[in-house]
């Protein structure tokens, strides 16, 4: 096993022992079940949102359209929470010292926080996913999908289209959690980079809102949460797929190379 | 610079902006030395230590460790080096077992099949399983020595491995030092304290203000603070004081009611103490005058302009 691969082990465990992993997987699993409860006790319901005309008819599309909801906000707070703490934990606990004078490179122990970061960013996605698809199928049952085209779609294959969405869902947030573990590294201070990575997010949803209209528009991170849109367009529209994949690949590399070239350098001192 | 030797760095500087912590630092630490790196708090003592590790990065100068640079070759210059800095810490939300795991597993040698063993070692084999959160500063600092004794290592850096320990804990801490130390493993321990330096090392450095004021051996210490002068008391002082004067090894016999002093040789102490017994006499007590060594290190270590000691 590579030194990386030890270290992204040991991430893994040490996110599995610690509680604030499990507010971000806990509130990806509550959500959908406290959506579908509210719209039990209520007639209306948000029919206007993408995949929304949907809900009471299938249980299919309530993780979809609890995407749309949590695209603005909660799923940047989710990513924020593990990583922006997982460099910044080490240095105020002061573990930082004990680990990088072990026999692994620094770029190992930075390569398996990130990894150990991304598995968190895909596992609550996940979590939510699943939770919609059994809270929803359990009120509405598994039935076929009217897609964005207003093509009716299997039930078996809206589902691949949903877990496809999922992974989709995922990338912009793996590069909301690049930017996440850049602040850690560079702040060292684990509030400091919640509130940054939040601050960023929010940032791209407002600039994306100014320039709204324009096809700078679509070059924004935010823009990249509704990627997964064309999955569900017949035929599907590759165009915001493809982008969602090479904007967020942008977005993460750039804030990793340079968490890269911080935690390389940095002496490691009690300041 | 010949490469065997545990430890050997030469003209170490460290600043943080104006303020320099480490001023051309020399040290040289050979196979099977317990080395006292001495001074007061914020000398410059953790600092090097930091530097030795390849946590920190120099301004000036360069450190070997078994002859590679921890500046341009981790990790590989810390094979066969284990230590920490100031107080060990570890995960809290994860048992002391867990804790040394995971060590073992970064340290990639097989480690981790000792740790049952250096637990018993330090004495924490029975609170193993219980999160470290839960642990005294004691256990925390018994659990750092064994994460170090994971990486099964030739050279040991303790800094101020007693720190926050009571006396017992303090004890127990300095036995395992020597433990450690009769086995072969070479170890830099820095301290603020100058009692626990004399009884474990053999060699020591002392640091003021980021500068080696002293090097050399603990008898040459104590022969530069004057400390080759001795009290004695025994069951007849005149005699005792008649019978010293008659030999050669000791100087400046003054007897002060029951009490004499006199200068000696280190090597000469036994032969004399012998002497004095064949001479009839009983011998109450024979000790170094600790307050001059203590005073020397305070003078290296707190006067204007420390002295001159260099051995």
């Amino acid at each position: 096993m590579t030194g990386a691969l030890v270290a992204y082990r040991w991430e893994l465990r040490k996110l599995a022992a610690q509680k604030r992993t499990y507010i971000g997987l806990g509130a990806a699993a509550v959500l959908p079940v406290v959506f579908v409860t509210v719209m039990a006790l209520q007639k209306g319901g948000p029919y206007d949102a993408p995949l929304g005309h949907n809900l009471r008819r299938t249980g299919l599309a309530l993780a979809l359209v609890v995407l749309n909801f949590v695209s603005r906000f909660g799923a940047q707070l989710a990513a924020a929470l593990v990583a922006g703490d997982i460099v910044a934990s080490e240095h105020a606990g002061k573990t930082l010292k004990m680990i990088l004078t072990r026999s692994l490179r620094r770029g190992q122990i930075l390569t398996g926080k990130t990894l150990a970061s991304f598995t968190y960013v895909v596992a609550t996605i996940l979590v939510l996913g699943a939770a919609g698809l059994i809270a929803g199928s359990l009120a509405w049952g598994f039935n076929p999908l009217t897609n964005l085209s207003g093509v009716r779609v299997s039930a078996l294959h809206a589902l691949w289209l949903s877990v496809a969405a999922l992974g989709i869902f995922s990338l912009p947030l793996i590069a909301v959690a690049a930017f996440a573990i850049l602040l850690s590294t560079w702040t060292r201070n684990s509030a400091a980079s919640i509130v940054g990575t939040l601050v960023y997010a929010l940032g791209q949803e407002a600039i994306a809102g100014l320039v709204h209209q324009s096809w700078a528009q679509h070059y924004l991170l935010s823009d990249q949460f509704d990627g997964w849109h064309g999955l569900f367009m017949s035929p599907i529209a590759w165009t915001p797929i493809v982008r969602a994949i090479w904007v967020s690949a942008l977005f993460a590399a750039v804030p990793l190379a340079l968490a890269w070239a911080i935690f390389q350098q940095r002496d490691v001192a009690d300041d | 610079m010949p490469g065997d030797r545990p430890v050997e760095a030469r003209g170490l500087v460290k600043r943080y902006g104006a303020i320099t912590a480490v001023d051309h630092v020399d040290l040289t630490v050979e196979p099977g030395d317990v080395y006292g790196f001495l001074g007061p708090n914020g000398a410059g003592k953790t600092t090097t230590l930091r530097i030795l590790l390849g946590l920190i990065r120099p301004n000036g100068g360069e450190a070997r460790l078994f002859g590679r640079d921890p500046q341009h070759e981790l990790p590989e210059a810390l094979a066969g080096v284990a230590g920490f800095v100031e107080t060990p810490y570890f995960y809290p939300y994860l048992s002391g077992r867990k804790n040394l795991e995971l060590l073992a597993a970064f340290d990639r040698n097989g480690g981790g099949a000792r740790i049952d063993e250096l637990l018993v070692l330090v004495d924490l084999a029975a609170r193993a399983d219980d999160r470290v959160t839960g642990y005294s500063q004691g256990m925390r600092q018994r659990l750092g020595v064994a994460s170090s004794l994971v990486r099964d290592p030739r050279l040991l850096l303790l800094d101020e491995p007693t720190n926050g320990l009571d006396p017992g804990g303090m004890r127990d801490m300095r036995r395992l030092v020597g433990r450690l130390s009769s086995e072969g493993i070479t170890v830099l321990l820095s301290s603020h304290l100058l009692a626990e330096v004399e009884e474990l090392c053999n060699r020591v450095a002392i640091i003021r203000t980021g500068r080696i004021v002293y090097e050399g051996t603990i008898s040459d210490l104590r022969a530069s603070a004057g400390t080759n002068r001795y009290r004695l008391r025994t069951t007849d002082g005149e005699l005792a004081r008649v019978t010293l004067l008659g030999q050669t090894g000791a100087r400046d016999v003054t007897l002060d009611g029951e009490e004499l002093t006199f200068s000696a040789d280190e090597d000469e102490v036994a032969s004399i103490s012998r002497i004095l017994v064949g001479a009839g006499l009983g011998i109450t007590a024979l000790v170094p005058e600790q307050l001059s060594l203590e005073s020397f290190f305070f003078e290296l270590t707190e006067s204007e302009e420390p002295a001159e000691a260099a051995a």
